[in-house]
């Protein structure tokens, strides 16, 4: 993993300083001056968040990442009021606004435990120690008398002082640079189930999403863009459109995305549906021109069979893997496809921008990053980060969508031409039909096995590349690091005693990508998990036992026989049942997962769903289990519910009729289990995706020995 | 533009806007009801649901011209009458919510399932509960939760809570 996340920094070029500041005894952001003195001491010190304690004993914790539904807002707070040994109620969250001295605060990657694990701890012990030790000193004591509770300092004697009574001095102390961090056995709100303090709101309706943020003077904006994506406006036709009450302004506009832009038009209007009526009315000419085929995945997926008929640029060999590929006795070729898909969040993209006359900037957006959004704003602006002010609203749904900022600086640039806040909101029409969405990709597999072992193993990735597109970061001769050093010895523990290899070819396309819930994963997982299979089905070997042979590594193997027990997979089933299993590795967290399915019809139906996840240290056990729920019907959705495809440069989906995701009567009985590995976090939000679609096309084939290899399927017809 | 005189949430609220404009954006962008959420527009996703007269209706597919002014309109905020409704009490037993967006169009959906069937079994939960999309994916804790919500009124029926 690490040579991925490396080489996701270089693609991202980040500039950021871990200057964060651990402020006591200021009251609110106001006193900068002092902010900064103590954030200066902090720099050198390397703890990160942004906590202050106020003189009335309040505890502020500005959280570096924004909350799309993966409960960072109590992940986050967990971690600091552990340490400091405060209830998690008493922690108010204030949400960073993308300023670089709070670092890096993009949700993303699985990322809030894995990165504020540590730094987040820190702090809060570091914390803890100069409040105890400002107790000790006014009382005259040693401090191994006094100890930290539910925020006071209380003496062995039982007299006792609140934080808020000690934070000012306290703040004159230095900073321990090695605080003391608790011990496991120690924790009360770590790894305890905890109910999350975010629900109540969003049960009521009171939750304040991106898209029910109002500022004063706003006006609202819809989008016409081009149907074939990149196409230009030839002619614009208006007059329908003018005629609609509350239609204030038809613009030309563009949508900047990170490796092109695109013309288009906006409708703005008084109020939103003002605004989506008179888009409905424009009559626009577009000029499309060479995207009939650049836009084609039919054509793309075309090139990348192609493309698995030569060989790849490597990323790790083996052995000499096509000599001994060539001489193997019993062998296997196959490919395994998956689609384009959209992430569909059910709130749509939508952003808030008032670009003032002075060149000073303000954003209220639900988005992944207020780094991230910063930084785009400032390039394409081309303003300084201190004439831009971030407010990151809750996410209603992102799986990566909302860190790829299209929709905010569309706001941006039809606010600086009518000089007004402007509210864009996307339709669900444009979500769908004009991406990024996650690349269609192809795994060219080849394997063999000797004498009932799985001994050589193929994976040929093929496709776009992501931060090829985005980042502009791929040289032709280079592997993609993100897919390699997923698909690696090092990460999957395959060990092939004969040869392996991982290889890649680049495969472009005008249809525009992100990443998607964990990323490549969701692409890779289906080709290596269901290929195993296969091969385990040619060496004669129960596909458990087959993989059990191969990952020697403890994590796995714990997680598989976990899996097996749970799952009941040696029981027998009846004719026409059948059990599949897989499992990956991504985001650092070890995942399992075994359907069992039964034949109904033409096709089969899902009786049962069991995944198994270890993320070393949790901080939160119904979190885990939450997410990983939702990785089971999102990883379902994948495999059997609609991908998107272009035909002559046009989307062939336009909204849920079109894009079908799964519906509560489709979703099966699920179970979720934890295995305590205490290793280090890894990450909860993507993890548990990847095996899911190859255990349910294992499982198909365990049931009716059709072997499934591309995505989606449509599980009540099999064909 | 029309004046409209609506009943929402047993409030009078009277709004001057285009009769062909849904009520999903009349509520939102001219009652100052945000609670009812944009999904789809087209009646896919049930982000959107409210009650007209105790029953489920995709606002967003609703004109309001088409809304008398005897109808009743109740939206999230409206559901609790000032306290939090079993079915929301449910939800945070269950820790339904991932991103909670399209929770309110869900808990519409459960609350008018409830009302006309207390004790529903998992067919009857999969019939009124499928036309409302979560992403998040939290299906098995909404199916959870509508099954707890239908054991407390079951036990403050029998008499059980009511001490």
């Amino acid at each position: 993993m690490e040579n991925i996340k490396n080489s996701r920094r270089n693609f991202l070029k980040t500039s950021a300083v871990a200057s964060f500041g651990l402020a006591l005894g200021i009251s609110g952001f106001t006193k900068d001056a002092s902010l900064k003195k103590i954030s200066a001491a902090i720099l050198k010190l390397e703890i990160n968040p942004f906590i202050i304690i106020d003189t009335a004993g309040n505890i502020t914790l500005v959280n570096p990442r924004p909350d799309m539904g993966q409960g960072s807002t109590q992940a986050v707070p967990s971690l600091l009021a552990e340490e400091l040994e405060v209830s998690l109620n008493k922690v108010l969250i204030v949400q960073s606004d993308g300023n670089g001295k709070y670092g890096s605060q993009t949700s993303g990657g699985s990322s809030s435990v894995r990165e504020l694990w540590l730094p987040i701890r820190k702090a809060g012990a570091a914390a803890r120690e100069m409040l105890t030790t400002t107790a000790a000193k006014r009382w005259n004591v040693p401090v191994s008398e006094c100890r930290a509770e539910d925020g006071k300092i209380i003496h062995t004697t039982g007299k006792s002082l609140t934080y808020g009574e000690l934070a000012d001095d306290a703040s004159k102390l230095e900073i321990p640079k090695e605080p003391k961090l608790k011990e496991a056995k120690d924790f009360k709100i770590i790894g305890k189930y905890n109910r999350r303090l975010d629900v109540p709101e969003r049960v009521t309706g009171q939750a304040v999403y991106g898209i029910d943020v109002d500022v004063p003077g706003m006006v609202y904006a819809s989008i016409l863009h081009s149907p074939a994506i990149h196409g230009k406006v030839v002619s614009i036709d208006d007059s329908e459109t003018r005629k609609v009450k509350g239609v204030l302004q038809v613009i030309k506009t563009e949508r900047t995305m990170p490796h092109r832009t695109s013309e288009a038009v906006a409708v703005v209007a008084t109020n939103y549906w003002a605004a989506l009526k008179g888009k409905k009315a424009l009559k626009v000419k577009w000029d499309n021109a060479g995207y009939e085929k650049s836009l084609n995945t039919a054509d793309y997926f075309a090139a990348t069979t192609q493309a698995a008929l030569k060989p790849g640029i490597n990323f790790e060999e083996k052995g000499d893997f096509s000599a001994k590929f060539a001489a193997a006795k019993e062998k296997l070729e196959a490919n395994y496809e998956t689609p384009f898909l959209a992430h569909a969040p059910i709130e749509p993209e939508n952003a808030i921008a008032h670009v003032k006359d002075d060149g000073s900037v303000e954003i209220w957006a639900p988005v992944q990053g207020p780094d991230w959004t910063l930084r785009d704003v400032c390039g394409y602006l081309k303003v300084k980060p201190e004439q831009v002010k971030i407010n990151v609203a809750l996410l209603g749904g992102a799986f990566g969508r909302k860190a790829y900022h299209d929709f905010v600086l569309e706001a941006c640039h039809i606010s600086k031409q009518v000089k007004k806040p402007v509210k864009v909101i996307w339709s669900r029409e444009d979500d769908i039909s004009q991406g990024p969405y996650r690349p269609g990709m192809l795994s060219h597999m080849q394997g063999f096995v000797d004498n009932g072992k799985i001994t050589g193993f193929h994976h040929h990735t093929i496709g776009e590349s992501i931060a090829g597109q985005v980042f502009k970061g791929l040289k032709e001769d280079e592997a993609d690091s993100w897919i390699g050093g997923e698909l690696s010895v090092e990460n999957s523990k395959y060990q092939f005693d004969a040869a392996s290899k991982v290889s890649w070819t680049n495969v472009k396309t005008d249809i525009p990508v992100v990443w998607w819930r964990s990323v490549y994963a969701s692409n890779f997982g289906w080709g290596q998990e269901c290929f195993v299979d296969e091969l385990a089905h040619l060496a004669k070997k129960d596909p458990l036992k087959a993989r059990l042979e191969i990952l020697p590594d403890e994590r796995f193997q714990k997680v598989l026989n976990t899996l097996a027990e749970k799952a009941n997979w040696d029981e027998k089933l009846p004719e026409g049942s059948g059990k599949g299993i897989a499992v990956f590795k991504s985001f650092g967290s070890i995942s399992a997962c075994c359907i069992t399915v039964t034949k109904k019809d033409q096709g089969v139906r899902i009786d049962k769903v069991v995944s198994v996840i270890d993320c070393g240290y949790y901080v939160n056990p119904d979190n885990v289990k939450a997410q990983t729920e939702g990785n089971i019907v999102m990883g379902l959705t994948a495999a059997i519910k609609d991908g998107i495809t272009f035909t002559n440069g046009i989307c062939d989906q336009t909204n849920f009729h079109q894009y079908n995701i799964l519906r509560l009567n489709e979703t099966p009985k699920m179970e979720v289990h934890i295995v305590d590995s205490g290793s280090v976090p890894g990450g909860v939000g993507e993890p548990g995706l990847p095996p899911i679609a190859p255990a349910l096309g294992n499982a198909v084939f365990a049931a009716t020995g059709r072997r499934i290899r591309k995505l989606p399927f449509d599980i009540s017809n099999l064909g | 533009m029309a004046i409209y005189n609506l009943s929402v949430n047993e409030k009078k609220v009277k709004v001057d806007v285009e009769p062909d404009m849904p009520l999903l954006w009349v509520l939102r962008d001219f009652a100052g009801l945000k609670g009812t959420k944009f999904g789809c527009g087209m009646a896919m996703c049930g982000a959107c649901t409210v009650h007209l007269n105790g029953q489920p209706a995709r606002s967003c597919q609703t004109p309001v011209s088409s809304v008398g002014k005897s109808d009743k309109i109740t939206t999230i905020e409206g559901i609790g009458d000032g306290k939090m409704h079993i079915i929301q009490k449910a939800w945070i037993e269950e820790q339904v919510p991932q991103c909670g967006y399209c929770q309110s169009g869900q808990i519409m959906s459960a609350v008018a399932l409830l009302k006309s069937n207390p004790k529903p079994t998992d067919t009857d939960i999969d019939a009124a509960m499928s036309g409302n999309l979560c992403r998040c994916g939290t299906y098995d804790r909404i199916r959870k939760a509508i099954h707890r919500a239908a054991e407390e009124i079951k036990v403050s029926e029998s008499g059980i809570g009511k001490r």
